[in-house]
């Protein structure tokens, strides 16, 4: 097909706003409320600039929107030494011990911030019992003692998270406007489409180009130093729900992969982009099994009562030792997995029968408070969840619930590790390549990440990310000090970028008469059927549900060659309304996030992630080979992904 | 479990240039009808079920009904959101009803004071690890 461009012949040209700023923060979750809060204290003094922009309303966006009840990371009396340890056995043995290490002595300060600004967390009082977060009680810092639910996770009063994280970072936000003159420093609803090279100096960003989901405006950000933390990948494969319930995801449906797609595109590296996350959940409604296995003491076993952990155990370690002892997440996926096909299910989570032990011991009250713990956690951060039991009249301490693993999920701050490879501590002992640069920084100078984005480093979840996004902030604002005199230029004109961005538009309205039906139009595609098509090929070439996340070089090629052509097809999306420009630029950020996956699980030949995925023809972990990280590179000029290994190196002692 | 806009209650935000539900929704989702003054839900498969829309609706006109394509009809979830703690209705499909209250917050709403009683940045800390407002000297491996 012939390529389209954007004339603006048959529809509207935005305005386009250009912004100059010191620091740019894409996006609004964790990490980058986390960034405008450390970074706007030093930038002040110095009459640093500080722009956020966030695709939807920092109060309510990303993976925390809906709140959470455990903050996951708290080290509080732990070494962070243990913390490497346990991130390491959960990943497989291959993460940046430096990045972790240095996550977990710097991320207690990001929890006693929230809990001062109003984020109620459960304590636990000199008697032994625990009591919610509305209850006096001392503070963090005061020595009171949060509620375990686990040797990291501390239980919250988390339906406000958000809001309130958010409105720090709006309030920082407000006093760089006041040091700056700024007149404006937060945009919402501003999706940003892509990044743009500088055009003098090498390998350096210059710009952010993006567009209002609201009104019809393109902007272009110039920036200094810039932190992409616009969260991980969801719906890049075919969701279990075939209908209506495919908005419910476990991963946040409105992270798109934006992060590792424009990083990408710019020739930033990336590590360990095999690496997924495919969580074992309540079936269907996705609701949170942490606190049911930590707090409550919950099994899950087959349908028939057998523990697959036990059954499946030697086996498993023949293939997968000396991790598979470990029992990480990925290990008691697969062991679920091998029940299942079995044909042993349903897994059932036995809710009743932790709630009768737990009853033994406990007064109705206590057991009342209890249910409402239990519910608690769904309603906090699942709340589809609730909806699922109150439909099936599911009452945990009657009924088992099912379990099931998800569709296959990018990310880095979660249990996952994904991501960019970047600059690392100075002070840990970690070899000098991995840390070239300012902290935080990608390959690319003046490209910072945080939380889901950075590799090699999961579990960091929502305090790590935030955290993380206020290390990644003195690293910016370090950059901006250090060169003054620096000023980014862009590599493409106005007139290229906002075409660019409104092609959509331009092949919607040139054809959109050609047929009488608006769906269906031999010139074009709908965003929709982009991401079904996606979806599809991913799931069957490229180890989704359908093949029990089964894959092998024979399918990653077919399916690579699939991509190619989608990728093509992308020149021809065609959006109605700015709503729909805006499902289009997201499909075409999943579609670069799982070239990249699909293109790290055919370069990486073992199963280093099994429960995740499988490679058939590599069906085992291969440390004498395999035990390295791999990293991707997209080459700007020849258009080719480029592959490599680098040394993996351990830090802290087994 | 896409949300609804129950018709009689929905006013529209009284046509204001942006109503609260697409305000909030972090997926775009909500989207007002002119011609009606009514609210609806654009994409309804592509609704995460967070109830933002639902708890900052002023009319309480939003609702959300259980993915039809598995669960089965009957149950709803409902929230009533106040400043300092949400209380939850569940009712079942069998009729059972669940009654929940928990705390959203320990301080007021807008209250929070970002640096008050923090200290100003020492620069030559810039590059170490640590945060503003924590010391430098940091534990090593
Ligand atoms: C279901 C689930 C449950 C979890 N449970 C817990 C828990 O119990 N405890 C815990 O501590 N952690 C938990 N986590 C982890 C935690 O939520 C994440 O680690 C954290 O939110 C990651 O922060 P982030 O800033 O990288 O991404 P996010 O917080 O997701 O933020 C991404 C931001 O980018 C914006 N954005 C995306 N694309 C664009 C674009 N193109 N242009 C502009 N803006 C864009 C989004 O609007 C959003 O503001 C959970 C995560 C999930 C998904
Ligand atoms: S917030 Fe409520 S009243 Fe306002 S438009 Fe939306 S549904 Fe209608
Ligand atoms: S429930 Fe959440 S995702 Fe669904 S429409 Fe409301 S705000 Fe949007």
């Amino acid at each position: 097909m012939e390529l389209e461009t954007c004339n603006f012949s048959y529809c509207k040209r935005p305005e386009m706003i250009e912004i100059e700023t010191d620091l740019l923060l894409i996006g609004g979750g964790m990490a980058c409320c986390g960034a405008a809060y450390e970074a706007a204290r030093w930038a002040n003094p110095k009459k640093l600039k500080v722009i956020m922009v966030d695709k939807a309303a920092t109060d309510r966006s990303g993976a925390v929107a809906m709140g959470l009840s455990a903050i996951n990371t708290y080290l509080g009396e732990n070494d962070p030494k243990d913390y490497v340890r346990y991130v390491r056995g959960d990943l497989m043995g291959i993460i940046r011990e430096d990045l972790v290490y240095d996550l977990g002595r710097h991320v207690d300060d990001s929890v006693h911030l929230f809990e001062e600004w109003g984020l109620p967390v459960w304590k636990k009082m000199d008697d032994g019992e625990a009591v919610d977060g509305a209850h006096p009680a001392k503070k963090l810092t005061e020595g009171g003692k949060p509620v375990r639910s686990g040797r990291w996770q501390i239980m919250i009063n988390g339906e406000s998270y958000k809001v309130i994280v958010a409105e720090a970072a709006k309030k920082a936000l407000e006093t760089n406007r006041q040091a700056t003159g700024l007149t404006e420093n937060h945009y919402e609803r501003v999706f940003i489409v892509k990044l743009i090279l500088d055009a003098k100096v090498p390998n350096r960003v210059a710009g952010a180009v993006g567009f209002s989901v609201r009104e019809n405006k393109a902007y272009v950000f110039k920036a200094k130093a810039m932190l992409l933390a616009a969260g991980g990948a969801v719906n890049v494969f075919r969701p279990r729900s075939s209908a209506e319930g495919q908005g419910r995801a476990w991963y946040p449906i409105w992270n798109s992969g934006s992060t590792y797609a424009m990083a990408f595109q710019i020739g930033a590296e990336q590590v360990l982009m095999e690496n997924r996350f495919v969580p074992a959940r309540f079936k269907d409604g996705y609701g949170p099994v942490g606190a049911w296995f930590l707090l409550f003491k919950a099994k899950a076993t087959n349908a028939l009562g057998e523990d697959y952990c036990v059954t499946h155990l030697e086996k498993t370690k023949a293939l997968y030792d000396p991790y598979a002892s470990k029992l990480g997440t990925a290990i008691r996926n697969h062991m679920m997995m091998e029940d299942m096909k079995l044909g042993k299910g349903p897994i059932f989570m036995r809710t009743n029968d932790a709630m009768a032990e737990l009853g033994k011991t406990m007064t109705p009250k206590q057991m009342k408070h209890l249910e409402a713990e239990a519910w608690e956690d769904f309603l906090d951060m699942c709340i589809g969840q609730a909806g699922v039991w109150a439909g099936n009249n599911i009452e945990p301490d009657k009924t088992p619930s099912e379990i099931m693993p998800t569709e296959p999920y990018l990310l880095g701050s979660h249990a996952g590790c994904a991501g960019l490879w970047v600059s690392g501590p100075t002070d840990l002992g970690a070899p000098k390549e991995w840390s070239w640069g300012y902290r935080s920084m990608t390959t690319v100078k003046g490209l910072f990440s945080a939380g889901d984005g950075v590799g090699a480093s999961g579990h960091k979840f929502s305090s790590g990310s935030h955290a993380e996004g206020r290390i990644a902030a003195k690293g910016m604002v370090a950059l901006c000090l250090d060169e003054p005199d620096f000023k980014p230029t862009l590599s493409q004109t106005i007139d290229q970028l906002v075409g660019e961005i409104y092609l959509p538009f331009e092949v919607y309205e040139k054809y959109k008469n050609y047929s009488t039906d608006p769906y269906v139009n031999p010139n074009y595609i709908r965003p929709k059927m982009l991401q079904a098509r996606l979806q599809k090929l991913m799931d069957e070439y490229v180890g989704g549900i359908s093949t029990w996340y089964m894959t092998s070089k024979t399918m990653l090629d077919s399916g690579l060659k699939q991509l190619e052509m989608l990728k093509e097809d992308a020149n021809h999306m065609a959006a109605a309304d700015l709503h729909e420009l805006m499902r289009c630029w997201e499909n075409l950020h999943r579609i670069w996030t799982g070239e990249s996956h699909a293109r790290h699980i055919l370069f990486r030949e073992d199963t280093r992630y099994p429960g995740y995925y499988y490679r058939g023809d590599f069906n085992k972990v291969d440390d004498k080979n395999w035990k390295c990280f791999t990293i991707s590179k997209y080459n700007m000029q020849t258009k080719k992904f480029e592959m490599s290994k680098r040394d993996y190196v351990q830090l802290v002692a087994d | 479990m896409p949300s609804y806009v129950i018709t009689e209650k929905c006013d529209g935000c009284k046509g204001q240039e942006r109503t609260a539900c697409m305000y909030i929704c972090p997926n775009d989702l909500m989207k007002l009808d002119r011609d009606r003054m009514k609210a609806f839900n654009q994409e309804a498969e592509q609704c995460w079920e967070c109830y933002n829309c639902v708890k900052i609706c002023p009319q309480q006109a939003i609702e959300v009904r259980a993915y039809a394509d598995f669960v089965p009809l009957g149950g709803n979830v409902i929230p009533l959101r106040g400043t300092d703690s949400i209380m939850w209705t569940v009712k079942f499909r069998n009729g059972v009803l669940k009654r929940f209250k928990f705390p959203i917050r320990t301080t007021a709403e807008g209250s929070v004071n970002p640096y008050a009683g923090k200290p100003e940045p020492n620069y030559d800390n810039l590059k170490k690890p640590g945060f503003f407002n924590t010391s430098s000297d940091l534990r090593k491996i």
